[in-house]
């Protein structure tokens, strides 16, 4: 107990910014506190650690934290985010988003900024909906659910994002829950010592709008079927099709040694340095 | 001093080096590519970076990234672009992150006509991006202008920590004259302020007494906020009435007071000027020769670099005795609206044309000599 | 106030040079407008339009030259017109300077707007002398430069070894040079119109 109030000390603006805007019961707080003890055991100096957002719920954590912190445009974070990491390759960048942040209006620059494999750590908080303007559905809200602007039910198809950055060609991939905080932390820290793109999705819940238009009762009920719903990738490879359907699946998607961008162009300034022909 | 045959773009992205501009990032777009494309072949030269991102408003995003963490940024764009990259405009007028645009202005609206030259933008960088904000814009006329006002851009930018747009148009962008470039230790060349208090004492957003605070990059160990909320002087977004005011006041003030330091404009014949001509950009150029068929009329020149802010005094000592004030411009009468206001409706008469071909000399000299 | 010691209008020679996308007429812009300001001394501007298709479509470009600042970048009325197109040709005529010089490219162009005309085909000269359609333009401008002087033969020589490709110099030259014989024949022979005055 001692060290962790002992964290909260380093790491939060405590003295300025609390109480939170989050609901009480909210997951964004525990992907906040995955993230200060994912920094905290790879001993990054905080001098070391940049935090980007972009809007919504997710986009007010870094106001919270105490690192270079820029809370940007919707959908735009890692657009920001990849100015940033060429001006200042030293740094440790993590983009926080959420999924209509990262998938709808900013679904153009997620894809890209996995294509070019910049090293920036992005993680992806799917609550499967709008929590801040209400519980509108977005990119991620399940086929048939009930959202503010799908009265009727959501008749979209939701986007798979670790696959989604998988293809665009990102380094490091995995998805956990803001159950399996460990697990979560675990991915977090290798994704922030991966050279490259790497994309975390921590599903999550919004218990105040989607969980209360779809009757899934409260944060506790939702928390609760995250663990019962979810299965690591190996249970799930053993699995049929049919009995995977609505389930979460966790673990590491991918890992692998692709060219870093910033390493790339360092090679090209070198190359137009040396007199190098375009 | 070296000699050269060049384009506007070229000498735009050579004033850009010269100002110390180290990040470019942008999308291609007719007809303000050429600037992209030598910005990739000189940039990585000097050390910079250069990077083409999938969209416009994903360009201005980055050129905002690396100016926090302390680079000289820049993008170019056009008409299209110029709209997408507006949000994120907003967003360094309201986080104060000096950066220069440049929209190279072809005919509009939409698509329009990509290769046809226009000044049609000259509101949108106004007014373009949401809410109440200042603004600075620059507009040259001839290719050594594109060079000057580029460096001029980026001073301002860093001096007062705005956005700074560079409106320069198809026929500026492309043209080619022959132009002797300033040596880099003939040029001045100013750095954004940097903090000089411990970073437990800095405050991003504070009252200073130039109504522009010092600047601490990302990576420096000053550990602050940024945000495109309503802020206090911490960075923290703030819902108080009296700290909203503050920064509002403050951002108004830092560019107000100083618009005798920003404006930029040069008067030909204009004492006792019975008419007077007031252009910009490509349309300063037959404003020019028009003046110069018309000499004996009493017929002075004000040409407007700076656009906004509005160089409100210039344009009233340069209007003082005249009866009649012709603005030509490529467009349907968008500084001719800030000059009405100036001197009065029935004085102005506008040459307007928005079809993608310049003002000629004499659809100009048509207005000095029309009798009423 | 700056003090303005040149008079507009005066010593000022207009070119256009008008043709498809794709013959080159931008890059021969170009390269007589460097020519004539950087190893000529004089000044000059180059301005161009074109369509959006990279080949095929209207391109043209225009060279103000000087002795004196040049304001106006673009032609008011032309002193030297030189059409590489039939559209070309049509479209531009009427600005000519009525004792300005029409150059037409008569392998492209087979009706002219009038007769006051130097017609020459310039594209099959091209192709006789360098096997090439697109030196073409090279061609033209040794015929610009044979017929009016406004560009010295060295100084248009440096620029098109400047400009053009690395590596098609050579046959680029070649062109020019067949372009100016044609007009050193052309002299000889007598030319259907007399020239414009000199800078």
């Amino acid at each position: 107990m001692a060290t962790q109030r002992q964290l909260i000390y380093d790491y939060l603006r405590h003295k300025k910014k609390f109480p939170n805007i989050w609901c009480a019961g909210c997951g964004i707080g525990i992907v906040m506190g995955a993230i200060i003890r994912a920094v905290d055991d790879l001993g990054y100096d905080k001098n070391q650690v940049a935090m980007i957002s972009g809007i919504g719920c997710s986009g007010r954590m870094p106001v919270y934290l105490d690192f270079y912190t820029m809370h940007t445009t919707h959908g735009r974070a890692l657009s920001f985010a990849t100015g940033l990491k060429l001006a200042r390759p030293e740094l440790k960048i993590i983009v926080v988003m959420g999924d209509g942040d990262a998938l709808a209006i900013g679904g153009n620059h997620f894809i890209h900024t996995a294509r070019r494999n910049i090293d920036l750590t992005a993680i992806v908080i799917n609550n499967a909906t709008y929590g801040m303007t209400g519980g509108q559905y977005s990119p991620t809200t399940p086929q048939h659910m009930l959202a503010t602007t799908a009265p009727y039910g959501n008749i979209e198809q939701d986007f798979p994002i670790c696959e989604l950055a998988q293809v665009c060609g990102a380094a490091f991939v995995a998805r956990s829950t803001v159950y399996h905080v460990e697990e979560l932390q675990g991915y977090i820290e290798q994704g922030l010592e991966k050279k490259g793109f790497a994309l975390i999705e921590a599903v999550s819940y919004c218990h105040t709008t989607y969980g209360r238009l779809n009757r899934l009762g409260s944060a506790v009920d939702m928390m609760r079927a995250l663990k019962e719903n979810s299965i690591t990738r190996q249970a799930a490879e053993k699995l049929p099709p049919e009995e995977l359907q609505g389930k979460i699946v966790r673990g590491i998607f991918v890992d692998r040694e692709v060219p870093e961008y910033t390493e790339l162009y360092q090679k090209i300034i070198e190359r137009a340095q040396s007199g190098g022909k375009a | 001093m070296r000699t050269a045959f060049l384009q506007g773009n070229e000498a735009c992205a050579y004033g850009a080096l010269a100002a110390g501009c180290r990040f470019f990032a942008g999308y291609p777009i007719t007809p303000s590519t050429t600037i992209a494309e030598t910005m990739a072949r000189e940039l990585p030269k000097v050390g910079g970076v250069f990077i083409q991102m999938e969209d416009e408003i994903a360009s201005l995003a980055a050129v905002l990234g690396a100016s926090v963490g302390g680079l000289k940024a820049m993008t170019a764009t056009s008409g299209p672009g110029f709209s997408l990259m507006q949000e994120h405009i907003g967003y360094a007028v309201m986080a104060e992150i000096p950066c220069v645009i440049v929209d190279v202005q072809r005919l509009g609206p939409s698509t329009g006509q990509p290769t046809s030259p226009s000044q049609g933008d000259v509101m949108q960088a106004r007014w373009g991006t949401h809410g109440d904000h200042p603004i600075i814009a620059l507009s040259p006329t001839s290719v050594r202008e594109c060079f000057d006002l580029t460096v001029t851009a980026f001073n301002l930018s860093e001096k007062y920590r705005t956005p700074v747009i560079l409106l320069m148009d198809a026929v500026v962008g492309h043209m080619r004259e022959k132009v002797s470039l300033p040596a880099p230790e003939e040029l001045e060349v100013i750095d954004r302020a940097r903090p000089n208090v411990p970073p437990e004492w800095y405050f991003p957003y504070e009252e200073t007494a130039s109504d522009v605070p010092p600047m601490a990059n990302f990576g420096d160990g000053f550990r602050y906020h940024i945000t495109g909320l309503m802020h206090d002087r911490a960075g923290f977004p703030t819902q108080r009435l009296d700290e909203i005011n503050a920064w509002l006041t403050r951002i108004f003030r830092k560019i107000d007071a100083h618009v005798d330091d920003i404006a930029i404009t040069e008067a030909i014949n204009v004492e006792h000027a019975r008419t007077l001509v007031i252009a910009y950009g490509c349309t300063a150029r037959a404003a020019k020769e028009a003046v110069y068929m018309c000499r004996r009329h009493r017929v002075g020149l004000l040409i407007l670099k700076t656009l906004w802010p509005f160089p409100k005094d210039q344009v009233l000592v340069a209007a003082h005795e005249a009866q009649r004030v012709v603005v030509p411009e490529m467009n349907m009468g968008q500084i001719a609206l800030e000059v009405e206001r100036l001197v009065g409706r029935s004085k102005v008469r506008r040459v307007r044309r928005a079809d993608g071909e310049m003002i000629t000399p004499q659809e100009i000299r048509a207005a000095i000599e029309y009798k009423e | 106030m700056k003090k303005e010691t040149t008079k507009p209008g005066i010593g000022r020679y207009e070119v256009r040079l008008a043709g498809k996308g794709g013959q080159g007429m931008i890059l021969a812009g170009r390269i007589l407008a460097e020519a004539v300001a950087l190893y000529d001394g004089r000044n000059a501007v180059q301005t161009q339009d074109y369509g959006p298709e990279a080949r095929g479509g209207a391109s043209k470009s225009e060279v103000i030259i000087s002795d004196g600042e040049i304001y106006y970048p673009k032609v008011m009325n032309a002193d030297l017109l030189v059409c590489m197109s039939q559209e070309a040709s049509d479209r531009y005529y009427y600005d000519l300077k009525r004792d300005g010089l029409l150059i037409i490219d008569s392998t492209n162009v087979d009706r002219s707007p009038t007769t006051r005309v130097v017609a020459v085909p310039i594209t099959e000269l091209a192709v006789k002398a360098t096997g090439r359609e697109i030196t073409a333009a090279m061609v033209a401008l040794g015929l610009i430069c044979g017929l009016t002087k406004i560009v010295s033969e060295e100084a248009l020589e440096k620029a098109i070894r400047s400009l053009v490709p690395k590596g098609t110099e050579e046959l680029n030259v070649k062109a020019m040079h067949a372009g100016l014989e044609e007009a050193k024949r052309l002299l000889e022979a007598g030319l259907p119109i007399s020239l414009p005055r000199e800078l």
